[in-house]
């Protein structure tokens, strides 16, 4: 049962990033790569990832979609049923065939032969409690990281005066 | 009587049913919102509102509405793209209507108990927002777009407040189950005790959520006519704003009679007779109410003030909650 509900969900995937790339109209692509987060997401349930599926769909979905539309909207999608084409077709081929090379050979090198168990959902609790207490610091510094990304967009958009 | 009952409800597919029927109940719901709003907003205008439809008080007047959009032409424009702009009534009902999932009417009455429900409910909450853009940029028209965009800008600043607020309960209840912080609001809902300032962040972030006055931006009718909506007619209309909207409306005000006042949870001990679905409906029609008077007593804000409201007020507060709710809980005063 789960491995059919996987192989719907993950031909779907395929099938929407692949129309992704090849779409000739940037708020399709934007919907496209909806799709295939929307479908990362339901992996993430298969696995018994719970939270993770739906920070998922907080994050991507509600917040990194929603800007992708929201600038593309602002300044370059034309109003419409209109076409935009930036004509690198040839270069974003090769840079995305050995971006996939590469990860792909990774996971296979890494994970080959190896199964996974899934003998209880990871539930939040345990992921709080390995947070704040194993692994405390590389939080904090994160954190520390994601302020100082977000005072440097507000000094960088910010007009002189 | 009672074990048959349990025997029939530990029948999964008649337990599916129930449940598919809760979700299907939805749409009756925001004829009834519909009607309410109608005659409160008539009241408070000194008008009687609708009259005739259904004889008594107009009481089918809502019902009308909605065979008439039925019966509508659905008109779309040259220059839309309809694929996109037939999707979208589908992604606003959605992100409107997965909230209940995790909504408890009862002590054992939730589709699902999710561990994370409350997470769960603020991240499908923030689905609907997609509709809204696709919607404004499908419809190939100047006003739909700018408040497509109005309503992404607004979205993307209250759902921070929304979920700031929420936080602060799930801190407060030590649990993101949403039966779980019902239960700790036993006899003392957090509106009252611990979580006032974070009940009225939440209130005025999920109006601003919802879209309604007086942070309607977005559908301003008197300057972008309805916004993303402008070129939506019969079905697609009365689906992807009306019934989203309201179906949004009871959500939220489901979601904070749960966070704020204990949802099913009686108010009193002695009043314990009372079932729960009884106190849950109580409570969420009160909410509902507070959001209609709300509407139609102050005027909509403008661009900028909603924004420096969102960012410069409602964000402050609700990490200053955050704080406070935080060291009131390590120094066990609450």
């Amino acid at each position: 049962m789960q491995q059919v509900v996987f192989g719907i969900v993950a031909a779907l995937i395929v099938f929407a990033a692949v129309r992704l790339v090849t779409t000739r109209n940037l708020v399709h692509g934007a919907l496209y790569l909806l799709a295939v987060l929307a479908g990362a997401a339901i992996l993430f349930l298969l696995f018994l990832a719970e939270f993770v599926a739906w920070v998922q769909v907080l994050v991507y979905i509600g917040a990194v979609v929603v800007l992708l539309l929201f600038g593309l909207m602002l300044t370059r999608a034309p109003i419409g049923n209109m076409a935009l084409d930036s004509q690198t077709r040839p270069l974003a081929a090769v840079v995305s065939l050995a971006i996939f090379g590469i990860t792909s050979t990774i996971v296979w090198k890494t994970f080959k032969g190896q199964t996974v168990h899934f003998s209880k959902p990871n539930t939040v609790d345990t992921l709080g409690r390995a947070i704040f207490s194993q692994y405390v610091l590389p939080f904090e510094i994160v954190s520390v990281v994601l302020l100082a990304a977000l005072v440097g967009a507000v000094v960088l958009a910010r007009k002189e005066e | 009587m009672v074990t048959t009952l349990h025997h029939i409800l530990a029948n999964s597919i008649v337990l599916l049913a129930l449940k598919l029927g809760i979700l299907l109940l939805l749409l009756p719901a925001t004829l009834v919102v519909g009607y309410v709003e109608l005659k409160v907003m008539a009241h408070m205008q000194h008008r009687l509102g609708p009259m005739y439809a259904g004889a008594y008080h107009g009481w089918a007047q809502t019902l009308a509405d909605g065979l008439k959009f039925i019966q509508k032409e659905d008109i779309m424009a040259a220059a839309t793209d309809r694929t996109v702009f037939s999707m979208v009534p589908y992604i606003t009902m959605l992100g409107a209507a997965l909230t209940f999932v995790v909504i408890p009417f009862s002590r054992h009455g939730v589709i699902a108990n999710l561990d994370i429900g409350l997470f769960y409910a603020l991240a499908v909450s923030s689905i609907s927002v997609i509709g809204v853009l696709a919607a404004g940029w499908a419809s190939a028209n100047k006003y739909s777009l700018m408040g497509g965009l109005r309503a992404a800008a607004q979205l993307i600043a209250y759902e921070l407040p929304l979920v700031l607020a929420a936080a602060a309960v799930a801190m407060q209840a030590g649990s993101l189950s949403l039966v779980s912080i019902a239960e700790a609001q036993r006899y003392v809902p957090f509106a009252l005790w611990a979580q006032p300032l974070g009940f009225l962040i939440f209130l005025a972030a999920a109006t601003a959520e919802v879209s309604r006055t007086p942070f309607d931006m977005p559908v301003a009718e008197a300057e972008i006519i309805t916004g993303a909506f402008t070129e939506y007619s019969a079905m697609k209309f009365a689906f992807g704003l009306f019934a989203a909207e309201y179906i949004a409306m009871i959500g939220m005000s489901a979601l904070a009679a749960t966070l704020f006042l204990g949802g099913y949870v009686p108010l009193l001990p002695q009043l314990r007779f009372v079932p729960g679905p009884v106190w849950f409906l109580i409570k969420t029609g009160l909410l509902i109410f507070l959001l209609i008077w709300i509407r139609w007593t102050f005027p909509r804000l403008r661009e900028d003030q909603l924004q420096k409201f969102a960012w410069k007020v409602l964000i402050p507060l609700s990490l200053v909650n955050i704080f406070v709710t935080g060291a009131l809980k390590l120094a066990h005063w609450t």
